[in-house]
């Protein structure tokens, strides 16, 4: 019997450290080669760490939340054979937990120490309290299956009754309703401390302008459903998106400043030529924002099929590093949840993003009397520090016409 | 005779309408009892404390009996035994607790009426028969008119057929004995008897006695009986009675009488509670938590509500009924009734059995393993407890042994005060005492057993 060490690899790009998020073995397991061990974050994704060999884990190398340098060893399994570590050296480290004996399977087996009070009673459960509490109870109107109980097994005592009383908790005819006094801690590990780094980064160094304006998407609207009727048999559907997408490439055509990466420290503007067009997609772990590359290059239906293999990618996260990174200007979207007005914060270092809210009739005046138009507002956020206000009007302008009047995104000049 | 008017008139004068009846008078409410019969009901009369007394002369005679050839060194003669003494014995305690009942129905102003009580409408009761008949008008009527033994239409009671009253009333012990039906009832009188020396046969339709008991208590008790000479027929279908012998499926049985014992049906018939036209649960009257049952001001508390027929449940529905006519703020919430069967060894079960309810477990310890067991030449049994597998909140509690029938009461006090194994495992039960398995039960149910 030997002791092997796996460590946590090299996952590219320059990463020194990585987050662990998940284990997928214990102390005990027996794990055969590229099992699952474990998974990491790093800036941008989750990487799952296989075994490099057979055997049972004695020992995890940090807990949920840990940052673990590359290289460190991640888990320590008894392997048949020699391994690649000595015992010795093994101790050195941290001291390797026992391994963990199998439990006796017998019928009365002891069973584990009842959690402590107040416990949560279960749908249905009559309240454990003794003949007197439940006659007060009575006495009082108190429904006790309402009353926290401190005791063990949740039992409710006269302490408990007189407290719950005395906190009000009686309603005469009413329903009653207990208070909740619990408190969840969720840490924030992985993908959500992420967003919340990378929020408040975007937050603490941009000064955000937003512009907000709205946009009469009828004819954009009349030539996305003929289009879509035309080739309904042949292409996908296409979605606003990808309009907006060649929308903005135009715009920024003319203003190359709003397609950019701002390295503020170093105090340089990137201005790329290519528009790579990063699109916010809500996944279960949370925010993700996979780009499309190249979006200048690209046809309608080119951005269309690629957004849509993008987001699946992130909402079952298979997505690469490489798609989650790069993009030079943002687009996000809530769909039918668009509600009015939106405050985008820019997904630093970029410079600018473009909120799109949600489309709906609205009575329009038309000079003589109100009419009912499909209308759109967008919203539109800005680093000021590099964007003066009148360019940041001038895109959203830019935007309102190129969406109102859809022919000039395909016609040149 | 004068009619009456009250403002509670209760049906019968068993353990929950005497119960009913002195509660109600403590809360100063005008009561009146109607009873065919002497205060106290089956129980008293003819059933709990009768056999009570039945089975104690038994154990003495048969202890006597076996003296000499036990290990305790005891010489005797050959004991002889006057049953009709020991009847007439009996006779007097059933009668003192009888005066005892009146005295504690009188001492709260409650009026008893003797007679056979009659609903002519839901707030009306004639007594003896309409017409010229007494009548009792009352605002509430509590219905506790109890249960009769069951009859088999292939051995109508009479002559040697006994139902379980007729048998303590007999002046010799039969040469023989047939016991049909073998729940707890059939099997106490018939141990008695075995132990005063008849020839008993129990025969049980069931394919083991005791059948609403799980087989591990039941054991002790068939163990015991094949000792003390009694034959077993289980899965046995009586046909009938002849030339001395009760008739079979699996042959015939020597039987100079015959207990039949099959089980108690409600005494709804006969007092005109089918013209109330009251919802019914089976042949049972139907009540709620409040023992009301589905006409206003008309309760109903005891063996006519069903299941289980015990007397301590009709008493404590007898007080929490009283108290609820008195307007207190009273609903049926006990979590355990306890059951005893006064068997050689005896049977107690309190709250759910192993298996009953999901999520909880099991585990006993042997009275083997006790040292008062020991002691007093009585190992056969167990302590059993069941808790729930969440929070170790003790759910039931069963025990077998000779006199468990005194934890019964720790073992309900345990459940109804919602303790959990650690509360029972922490608290000092007294050594020597049997009651020391109930804490060594539940010690083992923690994996911290000292004695196993």
């Amino acid at each position: 019997m030997g002791i092997f060490a796996i460590r946590l690899p090299d996952i590219g790009e320059g990463v020194a450290e990585a987050e662990l998020i998940e284990w997928h073995v214990k102390p005990g397991d027996i794990v055969k080669e590229d099992d699952i061990l474990a998974a990491v974050m790093t800036d941008k994704a989750a990487v799952e760490v296989p075994s490099a060999a057979e055997g049972k884990v004695v020992e995890l190398g940090g807990e949920i939340g840990q940052m673990l340098p590359v290289g460190s060893v991640l888990v320590r399994l008894e392997v048949d054979g020699a391994g690649n570590e000595s015992e010795v050296q093994a101790d050195t480290g941290k001291p390797a937990a026992p391994p963990a004996e199998p439990e006796p399977a017998t019928a009365e087996a002891p069973v584990k120490p009842p959690a402590a009070a107040p416990v949560p009673r279960s749908n249905g459960t009559k309240p454990l309290a003794s003949p007197s509490v439940r006659a007060r109870a009575r006495e009082e109107g108190v429904d006790l299956r309402q009353v926290p109980g401190t005791g063990p097994a949740g039992r409710i005592s006269h302490a408990d009754l007189d407290n719950w009383i005395a906190s009000g908790g009686i309603q005469q005819g009413g329903v009653i309703r207990a208070q909740n006094t619990g408190i969840e801690e969720v840490r924030v590990i992985g993908m959500r401390r992420r967003i919340a780094e990378q929020m408040a980064l975007a937050k603490q160094r941009i000064p955000h302008i937003t512009i907000v304006e709205e946009v009469e998407m009828s004819a954009l609207e009349d030539l996305r459903e003929a289009l879509n009727a035309k080739h309904a048999e042949t292409r996908p559907k296409l979605t606003l998106l990808p309009f907006l997408i060649r929308a903005i490439v135009e715009s920024v055509r003319e203003q190359p400043g709003l397609n950019a990466r701002f390295d503020d420290e170093a105090g340089v503007i990137h201005r790329h030529g290519g528009v790579h067009v990063g699109i916010a997609t809500q996944t279960p772990q949370g925010l993700s924002v996979p780009v499309v590359q190249h979006a200048e290059a690209g046809s309608l239906w080119d951005n269309a099929a690629e957004i849509a293999r993008l987001a699946e990618a992130a909402r079952e996260g298979s997505i690469k590093r490489a798609e989650l990174s790069g993009g030079t200007i943002t687009i996000t979207s809530l769909g039918p949840l668009g509600a009015i007005a939106t405050t985008p914060i820019i997904n630093y270092p970029e410079v600018a993003i473009v909120g799109i809210n949600k489309m709906q009739i609205r009575p329009v005046w038309d000079g003589q009397q109100f009419q009912p138009r499909q209308m759109m507002n967008i919203s539109c956020s800005f680093d000021h520090r590099v964007i003066d206000g009148w360019d940041a009007a001038v895109f959203v302008q830019k935007l309102k016409t190129l969406l109102e009047t859809p022919a000039m995104l395909f016609v040149e000049g | 005779m004068s009619d009456i008017s009250c403002k509670l008139l209760i049906i019968g004068a068993g353990p929950g309408g005497y119960v009913c009846a002195i509660r109600a008078g403590q809360l100063g409410i005008d009561t009146v009892v109607v009873d065919e019969g002497k205060p106290g009901g089956t129980c008293l009369n003819e059933g709990c404390i009768p056999s009570k007394a039945l089975i104690h002369a038994a154990d003495e005679f048969h202890k006597i009996a076996r003296a000499p050839h036990g290990p305790l060194g005891i010489c005797t003669g050959t004991p002889s035994l006057d049953f009709a003494k020991t009847i007439a014995w009996k006779d007097g305690i059933v009668r003192r607790l009888n005066s005892g009942v009146s005295a504690l129905m009188k001492k709260a102003k409650v009026r008893f009426v003797t007679g056979r009580a009659r609903f002519l409408d839901g707030k009306t009761v004639s007594i003896n028969g309409s017409g010229d008949g007494q009548i009792i008008r009352a605002e509430y009527i509590v219905i506790a008119s109890g249960s009769a033994p069951v009859e088999l239409p292939d051995l109508p009671f009479g002559g040697p057929i006994l139902t379980s009253s007729e048998a303590m009333k007999l002046t010799q012990v039969p040469e023989s004995l047939a016991v049909v039906g073998g729940g707890y009832i059939g099997l106490e009188l018939g141990t008695a008897f075995a132990k005063l020396g008849a020839q008993v046969t129990v025969a049980e339709a069931e394919d083991r006695i005791l059948p609403l008991y799980d087989r591990e208590l039941t054991r002790p008790v068939e163990a015991r009986l094949d000792a003390l000479g009694v034959t077993v027929l289980a899965g046995a279908k009586a046909q009938g009675y002849a030339d001395g012998s009760l008739q079979t499926d699996q042959g015939p049985v020597a039987a100079e009488k015959v207990l039949v014992t099959v089980g108690r049906r409600p005494r709804t018939a006969g007092i005109g509670i089918e013209e109330l036209a009251l919802t019914q649960d089976g042949p049972f009257i139907k009540i709620d938590s409040y023992c009301q049952s589905s006409m206003r001001g008309i309760y109903a508390i005891g063996d006519v509500t069903g299941e289980p027929m015990l007397a301590h449940r009709a008493m404590a529905q007898g007080e929490m009924v009283a108290e609820h006519i008195a307007g207190h703020a009273v609903e049926w919430d006990k979590r355990a009734i306890p059951a005893v069967c006064f068997t050689d060894p005896e049977v107690v079960s309190c709250g759910a059995a192993p298996g009953e309810i999901a999520g909880t477990s099991s585990a006993s310890f042997p009275l083997q393993a006790n040292g008062r067991a020991l002691a007093s030449e009585r190992e056969d049994g167990f302590v059993r407890v069941v808790w729930r597998d969440s929070d170790h909140a003790v759910e039931g509690i069963q025990a077998v042994g000779a006199g468990v029938s005194e934890l019964s009461a720790s073992f309900a006090l345990a459940i109804e005060m919602g303790a959990c194994l650690e509360d029972i495992g922490a608290t000092i039960h007294a050594h020597p005492t049997q009651s020391e398995a109930l804490h060594e039960a539940c010690l083992h149910a923690l994996g911290q057993a000292l004695h196993i």
